[in-house]
């Protein structure tokens, strides 16, 4: 492997072209994944069992106020007599025109709460993310110090455990002990330190794998020959970590992290209940349970189109990570 | 070096980032002497008061024009007096002389008419109902003209649906924008669908409340209610399940609070049905079930085992020398015996060749249904009937009713969604069949209490109607009581005078203070 530490970047014509050309393959997957979801999400809807319309009902009004009459009254309202291919049609007609309707059962815009719930999530999916890549990543670089030595040992066990530990056990756990046993932190709810329990729960079943990936890789990247060489020339020992041995690891852990962000992004919908905190996995949740169709789609329609987001950003971190030329072996 | 400086600047910029996230306003939910926090399992859909499931009327932010005490008795709210025309087909209600919204506006009869029309409006609100022909402000009143005498109408008002707001909180679409009540508390911040903070209406007519700030926060998961209740997060907490109920007394510094709902599971009973249309086969069912043992096991009470149809929390209607409904095996056999239905194959009755299968169909909306249906179709299968239990979805036992295919339907019953429950007794018992009520069945006896209670007997007369009433129901069983329901909060030690209104029209916040 090349040092990648002492490449130049140049931003040549060919990479721009290349910079275009993932933007464009992953723009159409975008609209091709944004169909589908849509699609999928509303044969779903109609496949689930009993009547929408006094689900619906059930969701503005409550069980008690709801009977033949407001069940009636919604079904007419909302139009859920229409043939399913007309209610199919008409959202993805206004879904062209950017308009996602309203809430069937909030009466509100749904682009406006799916925006509440998008920010929620994303908030949470940052820190949760900050936090895994400096606990695993620090533990990760540490362990790798010493390979088969005591502190990588007792992160193989720490990996082993938080993995084993499902995410309602952990941020129950950690409810137990620092809001009620310390009374330090809030439990629940949403804004302010009330995202320090649902991200650190969250980060704490990412942190084992990070330490695991950044050790393997870090180990790997160590050993390598342009380590051993920049060692030679003489610089010290954190000049080497940081500006080869951790931009090379990167390379290996930063495609992973994006499949974890994924993971963490659909992972939400747990730790979200628990912890009431207002975000996609919550709308989703209630939007199934509320047969709120509109909703449902929009929010699977962002979380499909995030994890393309997600992707992209991976591929243009790899690329500017690691700028040689990804075609070579193909012109070869 | 200066790469290395920027590594490590965006290093500290997103571990700080990271930090400050969790740090931000936290200072504001503090614990602090002047704040109640309430805690329910309840989100809030929409700032409307029909489709609001009473929040605003419960954090005494908006309010009725009549409103029920703990008894359930009608009170003033914000009509002082009401009164029927002489051939009843309207009712005028005498507004307060000072009441004002949170936006400084009077409360006039013309605003009190524009909030009641979109009431009227809404069809799932009680008062869709009445056969209310228009509003009719005069001075300092409002006329309400009606197209037949309605008796209940004061009980109707005291729904939430029914919450008088401010013209300033419509759009000109007539959607609630902004709820401007005239409640004690006037609303801070809401931030839907999960929190709500109101504070004290500094102009509000009677005594000032001793809680200064009220916040609001909905948590679906009953596990992190029992821990913030035990953790100290939070004053007031509804909706416990029985571990974490256990759990809050175990605990110091907080306890539990409850009060007897107007609320009955029961079966309901396809009356024209060739096998339970025999008011023996439906006693034997009754007799079967063992209410207390189940009452026990799902529920964590024994005493909430319903022995008659109407809790003794609605006192008007339920009649304590009734003989109860009891648990008796034997009795249960002979009334089967006595029907026809003669022992068969695998241990299930059978008549004619027939056997005696039934199905009941329930839905997992509340958690303990579904763990009533297992224990009853158990009980019924030692008196040799097979029960299939179906789960579904909470339409089916409607539509079910609706094509007549309903055997059996285990569903939770309020009869008080307004104070008065005869409004709720008479759609149950509605000769035509009710989605919640009774189907094919009808009782020429209780339609005319029913109807007489509707045109306005008073005093002794009604006691009588109210008792022909349950006692039919009692011999008749077309609705086989189950168990009541105890409505919970915990509640810390910290909170003084926090009582339990069992109709939940307010939770009476302003009554409650801190202990010195």
């Amino acid at each position: 492997m090349a040092d990648l530490g002492r490449a130049v970047r140049v931003v040549s014509a060919a990479d721009r072209d290349r910079v275009g050309a993932i933007l464009l393959r992953r723009g159409a997957q975008a609209v091709g994944v944004a169909v589908l979801v849509s699609v999928l999400c509303f044969l779903v809807v109609r496949r689930l069992p009993g009547d929408a319309a006094y689900r619906i009902a059930a969701g503005r009004y409550g069980y008690d106020l709801v009977d033949e009459a407001s069940a009636d009254a919604v079904r007419a309202e909302l139009g859920l007599d229409r043939s399913a291919w007309r209610q199919l049609g008409d959202w993805l007609l206004d879904l062209v025109q950017l308009d996602f309707g309203r809430s069937l059962v909030t009466s509100r815009p749904v682009a406006e709460e799916v925006g509440y719930y998008l920010a929620g999530t994303l908030q949470l999916v940052a820190v949760a993310l900050v936090m895994a890549l400096v606990i695993g990543g620090a533990a990760g670089v540490l362990a790798a110090r010493r390979p088969g030595g005591a502190l990588d040992r007792l992160t193989s066990g720490w990996v082993a455990g938080v993995r084993a530990l499902p995410p309602f056990l952990l941020g129950l756990l950690l409810v137990l002990f620092f809001s009620v046993h310390l009374g330090l932190l809030p439990a629940v709810g949403h804004g302010g330190a009330t995202i320090v329990l649902p991200s650190l729960t969250l980060a704490l079943g990412l942190s084992g794998l990070v330490a695991r990936v950044t050790r393997d890789a870090v180990v790997e990247v160590r050993q390598s020959e342009y380590v051993r060489f920049a060692r030679t020339k003489g610089l010290s020992e954190r000049r080497v970590l940081v500006r080869h041995v951790l931009r090379n690891a990167a390379v290996l852990l930063v495609p992973y992290l994006g499949v974890q962000a994924v993971i963490l992004i659909e992972g939400v919908v747990v730790v979200e209940s628990l912890f009431a905190w207002q975000g996609l996995g919550h709308a989703l949740v209630h939007a199934v349970f509320w047969r709120d169709v509109p909703v449902l789609q929009a929010t699977g329609l962002v979380l499909a189109l995030m994890i393309v987001a997600v992707n992209t950003a991976v591929d243009l971190t790899v690329r500017w990570l690691d700028p040689r030329p990804r075609a070579r072996e193909a012109v070869a | 070096m200066p790469r290395l400086r920027r590594a490590s600047a965006a290093f500290i910029l997103l571990t700080t980032l990271g930090a400050s996230a969790g740090c931000g306003i936290s200072d504001d939910r503090a614990t602090s002497t002047d704040t109640l926090r309430v805690v329910s399992p309840m989100e809030i859909h929409s700032l409307d008061p029909g489709t609001s499931d009473g929040i605003f009327t419960r954090l005494e932010v908006a309010e009725t024009l009549v409103t029920s005490d703990l008894a359930g008795e009608l009170v003033p709210a914000l009509a002082e007096s009401w009164a029927a025309a002489p051939d009843g087909r309207a009712w005028t209600f005498e507004l307060v002389q000072d009441a004002t919204f949170h936006d400084g506006t009077p409360v006039t009869p013309e605003a009190v008419a524009t909030a009641l029309e979109r009431a009227v409006a809404e069809p799932a609100s009680p008062l869709a109902e009445a056969p209310i022909e228009r509003f009719v402000p005069t001075g300092t009143a409002l006329r309400i003209e009606l197209a037949a005498p309605a008796a209940t109408l004061p009980a109707l008002l005291t729904h939430y649906s029914t919450s008088i707001l401010a013209p300033a909180s419509y759009d000109d679409q007539g959607r609630v924008t902004e709820v401007i009540g005239t409640g004690p508390y006037r609303i801070d911040d809401i931030e839907l669908p999960a929190s709500i903070e109101v504070t004290r209406f500094d102009d509000w007519r009677g005594d000032a409340p001793a809680i200064e700030r009220v916040t609001f926060q909905a948590v679906g998961r009953a596990e992190s209610r029992a821990l913030m209740a035990i953790g100290d997060q939070a004053e007031v907490v509804f909706g416990l399940e029985p571990a974490g109920r256990d759990r809050v007394e175990a605990a110091d510094g907080v306890g539990m609070e409850s009060s007897l709902q107007p609320r009955t599971i029961l079966l309901k009973v396809n009356g024209d049905h060739p096998v339970l249309g025999d008011v023996r086969v439906r006693r034997a069912l009754s007799l079967a079930i063992d209410r207390e043992s189940m009452a026990e096991a799902v529920l964590r009470e024994p005493e909430l085992a319903a022995t008659q149809l109407l809790p003794p929390s609605l006192t008007a209607w339920n009649q304590p020398d009734l003989a109860p409904l009891e648990h008796d095996r034997d009795a249960a056999g002979d009334l089967l015996a006595e029907a026809g239905w003669t022992p068969g194959a695998g241990g299930v009755l059978t008549k004619d060749g027939e056997p005696l299968r039934l199905t009941l169909r329930t839905y997992p909306d509340r958690a303990e249904l579904p763990a009533l249906a297992t224990a009853i179709q158990a009980s019924l299968a030692e008196i040799g009937v097979g029960i299939e239990v179906e789960v579904g979805n909470s339409s089916e036992i409607p539509a079910g009713h609706a094509d007549g295919t309903l055997e059996l339907g285990l569903f939770a019953r309020h009869f008080a969604l307004v104070s008065d429950p005869l409004v709720t007794v008479a759609d149950t018992f509605a000769p035509e069949g009710s989605d919640w009520g009774v189907l094919n069945w009808q009782d020429a006896g209780v339609t005319d209490a029913v109807d007489e209670l509707l045109d306005g007997a008073e005093d002794t007369r009604a006691e009588e109607l109210r008792a022909t009433i349950t006692e039919t129901a009692q011999e008749q069983l077309p609705l086989i009581p189950v168990a009541w329901y105890r409505m919970n909060a915990a509640v810390s030690d910290r909170v003084e005078g926090f009582v339990i209104d069992p109709l939940e029209s307010s939770w009476r916040i302003s009554d409650a203070r801190f202990a010195s």
